[in-house]
């Protein structure tokens, strides 16, 4: 990073601090209520990053930006609440994830392979009308009301570090749950992608298509494991989400906040993605709390935006995205 | 490959006071220098080569002249005015005209607009005119067009004038190229590589383009060239780069029998 | 045999350089809005103009703002939806606060204040590139859907939120019905579309393209990147937003927030991509393509003798809009505008085969 880029990083990173502690210095906030804002903001932090995961694995390794990863959660919460009507939970589990590798192959098969060489913007379209298709066919098949989803999460809040101050700190256990879960599966995905030869040869075909190719790594097959990996962690957001908001039509629009936690990260960083998910999610917390009874409510629905948006003009590539050189 | 009939170190036309002028100047890509210390200067209306081996610097020192690399140390002077780095526009701006080795054209666009859009800087007219299409806008397009296909002519392109770029083969292309670059009028053209991957036919037709438009025009010209022949045949002054540092400057049969030329080109250890 | 250029010979560049050099190219355009203006009014029905014509020419003309923006100067763009919205806006605030303002010139004005948002929202353009800039571009779309239903002015402090256009009126002629609507809207969408067709085809327009395809080229002869990127920004919001206003004013009549969201956003693009990037025709085939499959979709179960409640019709369109745009992707990336200029270019060879 050059100076100057990093001097701006910093001096954004020291306004952001400034504007989280100002709720405490000037709108008299105690700290123990500051601080269950900030935990409670970094956990749906860490289930923003959860959602930007599979963005983040699908572009490292086709170079697509796969709008439909909500429409992928919604999809698969919803087969998932169908099928334990039927069966258990871990029986269902199974099956949804069996069934969203089916549908990995199929948009392989179907969509990517026949796109293989178009630019980037049609690609993007092409998940949109996946999208849509997703949305259509869960409606059609399982119905579009709202389930409530019980995998057994805790439901009860907990309250915690009461030694330290007086009537302890109030969080949900079930996004402490939540936040190890997401945490578990960032690890794994991690490890997998840095010392697997798999992981190895998807970082390869992010790189070059046609260099991977000619080294014999099979593109469509990598493509299958890729969207079937993104396909698993929609499943997990799914269940991580679901569970706590219910399986209804607005749950894709949560993964819509993914889009800035991408681009703040970078498009092509694992570790991005987490970083820029707690920022997000934390920033958000704050704004909805502290900035919107001043600006009249409803701000956080652009405030992730916005937020990308500022910390983009001074860091065009996002925080470990890669800096596109123009050669000559 | 003969092209002149002069005597060896006489020039075709009276060269003038220098027009530009590098001045220690220094360039480094995070670790990697790709330029150490190289002053040289280029007179008016000759044409001057800049040689080395691969990764000597060469693309790198046009990139500089031209603003598109900002060098950590050193002055440019262009035409009396002295500064620490060029901006692309403003060279444009100032009479300096370039092509590239990777041939930056635009490839979605015909011939006819690729070499127009090098007219860019001359036209003037508003926007709400050139929505109307009328009266100055109109006249402004006829008069630039009259100048492209001049141009056109000139480089023998009329039969794919209306070609998108992109389908074009390479030899074309590069004529396209530099099309766009004479479209300008400029002072300075800067030609990166323009024989390569031509054969012999077409390596004479560019530099009888070249000689016409030094010549005709007096636009003075630095160009990056591998081929040899073409160097001594073409230039009136050599400057000779290697690992980023100037080994050699002079007419071409000095430059050609300098030891540290011929060591930089055998690979003797340094 | 029809379709021949032999013995047309242009001996000028005007007209060498004319919008339709090839006669019968001529001769077809103007048969054609011929038909427009004249013959369609006494031909169509009520629900025709209501429902497909005048949306489709509104919304061509939201597309070919985009598709400036898109597919001339490539700059990605989701917040489409917002800047219709600032149109639809201002015009009605120009309209109901200034209120003998003539009604050419507050859709011009409501342009004008698009423009300005456009051109704001497009400076990050200079740093932020590529899919970068289309997440930050939706930053003013849902900053633009909370402005104008939080902010009380902008809706003269509605208490629904929603805002209903005043009776148009031109000159002192009322603009009432389909088919004066429907002539109003082809008139003005006529002229800007020659407008864009002018501007493309001029310096303009070479500037915008030369930075889609290179900026770093189009830098060095000379065009400065600011210069390009905003005016790009500006015309494209100045037709967005005249065609924003329209859509409130002359389609819908009233209108709340939501008729200008992200998903209008999502329309637009689609239009632009399966239409054709950097083609005025394929701003026109696009729109066309979008607006009427809908109504066919809804229309074949009944055609077909299934019957199928509502519901189901709305789910299985969405499935088949969603399958046909990754069909048409697959088929013709290049969008509807290179099925028909292949189309031309077989004719004038047929009846040969080559």
């Amino acid at each position: 990073m050059s100076a100057s880029a990093r001097n701006l990083t910093i001096a954004f990173f020291a306004l952001l601090a400034a504007g989280a502690v100002s709720p405490m210095l000037f709108q008299g906030v105690r700290f123990p209520q500051w601080l269950e804002i900030v935990i409670g903001g970094l956990m749906s932090g860490v289930l923003y990053s959860l959602v930007a995961l599979g963005l983040v694995l699908i572009f490292k390794a086709s170079g697509v930006f796969n709008f439909a990863q909500g429409a992928m959660v919604l999809f698969a919460a919803l087969a998932l609440v169908k099928l334990m009507a039927h069966m258990p939970f871990a029986v269902a589990l199974a099956l949804v994830l069996a069934l969203m590798v089916a549908l990995a192959w199929l948009v392989e098969r179907l969509v990517l392979r026949p796109l293989v060489n178009q630019e980037g913007i049609v690609l993007f379209m092409a998940t949109l009308g996946i999208a849509y298709f997703l949305n259509g066919l869960g409606q059609f098949v399982w119905g579009a009301d709202v389930y409530t989803l019980d995998v057994g999460m805790p439901k009860e809040p907990k309250i915690i570090l009461d030694k330290f101050f007086e009537g302890g700190i109030l969080v949900s256990s079930e996004d402490v749950i939540a936040a190890i879960i997401a945490g578990l599966l960032v690890a794994a995905l991690a490890f997998f992608f840095q010392r697997t030869s798999t992981g190895r040869a998807l970082r390869a075909v992010a790189d070059d298509h046609q260099a991977a190719q000619s080294i014999g790594i099979p593109l469509n097959r990598i493509w299958v494991i890729v969207w079937s990996v993104a396909g698993l962690v929609a499943l997990v957001a799914g269940v991580v989400w679901g569970s706590k908001l219910g399986v209804q039509f607005s749950l894709q629009l949560i993964a819509l906040k993914a889009l800035p936690v991408v681009i703040l990260g970078g498009f092509t960083s694992i570790p991005g993605a987490i970083v820029g998910g707690l920022l997000i999610g934390l920033g958000e917390k704050l704004s909805e709390v502290y900035l919107g009874p001043l600006l009249g409510g409803g701000i956080e629905n652009w405030f992730a935006y916005v937020l990308a948006l500022v910390f983009l003009l001074f860091r065009p590539e996002g925080l470990f995205g890669e800096k596109i050189i123009d050669r000559v | 490959m003969n092209l002149r009939e002069l005597e060896p170190g006489e020039v075709r036309r009276a060269v003038g006071a220098p027009i530009l002028a590098l001045e220690a100047i220094s360039l480094a890509f995070g670790g990697v220098k790709a330029l150490s210390d190289v002053s040289f200067d280029v007179l008016e209306h000759e044409i001057r080569a800049i040689i080395g081996p691969n990764g000597a610097g060469k693309s790198s020192l046009l990139n500089v002249i031209n603003g598109v690399y900002r060098p950590q140390q050193g002055r440019i002077t262009f035409r009396g005015e002295a500064r620490t780095h060029m901006e692309p526009h403003r060279a444009a701006a100032m009479g300096i005209a370039r092509t590239f080795q990777s041939l930056a054209l635009f490839k979605g666009m015909t011939v006819l607009d690729n070499i127009l859009a090098g007219r860019n800087l001359m036209m003037r007219s508003g926007l709400l005119l050139q929505a109307l299409r009328v009266g100055p806008a109109l006249a402004e397009e006829i008069r630039h067009r009259r100048r492209v296909e001049e141009i056109i002519d000139f480089l023998e392109i009329q039969h794919v004038r209306k070609t998108v770029v992109g389908r074009l083969p390479y030899g074309l292309q590069k004529r396209v190229d530099l099309g766009r670059a004479l479209a300008a009028e400029p002072a300075v053209l800067l030609l990166d590589e323009p024989m390569a991957g031509m054969n012999i036919e077409e390596k004479q037709d560019m530099s009888r383009f070249i000689l016409d438009v030094n010549g005709e025009f007096g636009t003075t010209i630095v160009l990056i060239e591998h081929d040899m022949g073409v160097v001594m045949d073409l230039s009136d002054r050599v400057v000779v780069l290697d690992y980023g540092k100037k080994i050699a400057d002079g007419a071409p049969d000095a430059v050609r029998s300098s030891q540290a030329v011929i060591d930089a080109y055998l690979g003797v250890k340094h | 045999m029809i379709y021949r250029e032999t013995g047309q010979f242009k001996t000028t560049y005007a007209s060498d350089q004319q919008l339709f050099p090839i006669l019968q190219d001529r001769v077809f355009v103007i048969g054609f809005l011929a038909f427009a203006f004249v013959a369609v009014p006494f031909l169509a029905s009520d629900y025709l103009f209501r429902a497909i014509l005048t949306p489709f020419l509104i919304l061509s003309l939201a597309a070919l703002g985009l598709n400036i923006l898109v597919g001339y100067c490539g700059q990605l763009s989701l917040g489409t939806g917002g800047f219709m919205a600032v149109g639809a806006y201002a015009a009605y605030n120009l309209a109901v606060r200034i209120p003998s303002l003539n009604l050419i010139v507050v859709f011009v004005l409501a342009g004008l204040c698009a423009t300005v948002v456009g051109a704001l929202f497009g400076i990050p353009s200079l740093r932020i590139k590529g899919f970068y800039l289309a997440v930050t571009t939706l930053a003013a779309q849902f900053f633009l859907d909370w402005l104008f239903s939080r902010v009380g002015w902008f809706t003269n402090d509605s208490s629904s939120g929603s805002v209903a256009a005043p009776p148009l009126a031109i000159f002192g002629h009322p603009i009432q019905g389909p088919v004066e609507k429907y002539l109003f809207v082809l008139s003005i969408v006529s002229v800007f579309a020659l407008l864009a067709k002018n501007l493309t085809r001029g310096a303009i327009g070479r500037t915008w393209m030369a930075t889609r395809d290179m900026d770093v080229a189009a830098e060095v002869i000379g065009i400065r990147p600011l210069y390009a990127k905003l005016t790009a920004f500006a015309v494209s919001s100045f037709y967005v937003g005249v065609a924003g206003a329209l859509w409130g004013f002359v389609y819908l009549g009233g209108w709340e927030p939501l008729a200008f969201d992200v998903n209008r956003s999502f329309e637009l693009l689609f239009m632009v991509i399966i239409g054709g990037l950097g083609s005025i025709l394929g701003s026109f085939l696009g729109a066309a393509f979008i607006v009427i499959l809908p109504i066919a979709l809804n229309r074949l179960p009944a055609a077909l003798g299934i019957p199928l409640s509502t519901a189901t019709v709305s789910e299985l369109e969405l499935m088949v809009f969603g399958g046909l745009i990754v069909f048409f992707l697959i088929a013709e990336p290049r969008g509807l505008a290179r099925l028909w200029a292949v189309g031309k270019e077989k004719l004038r060879l047929w009846p040969f085969p080559h």
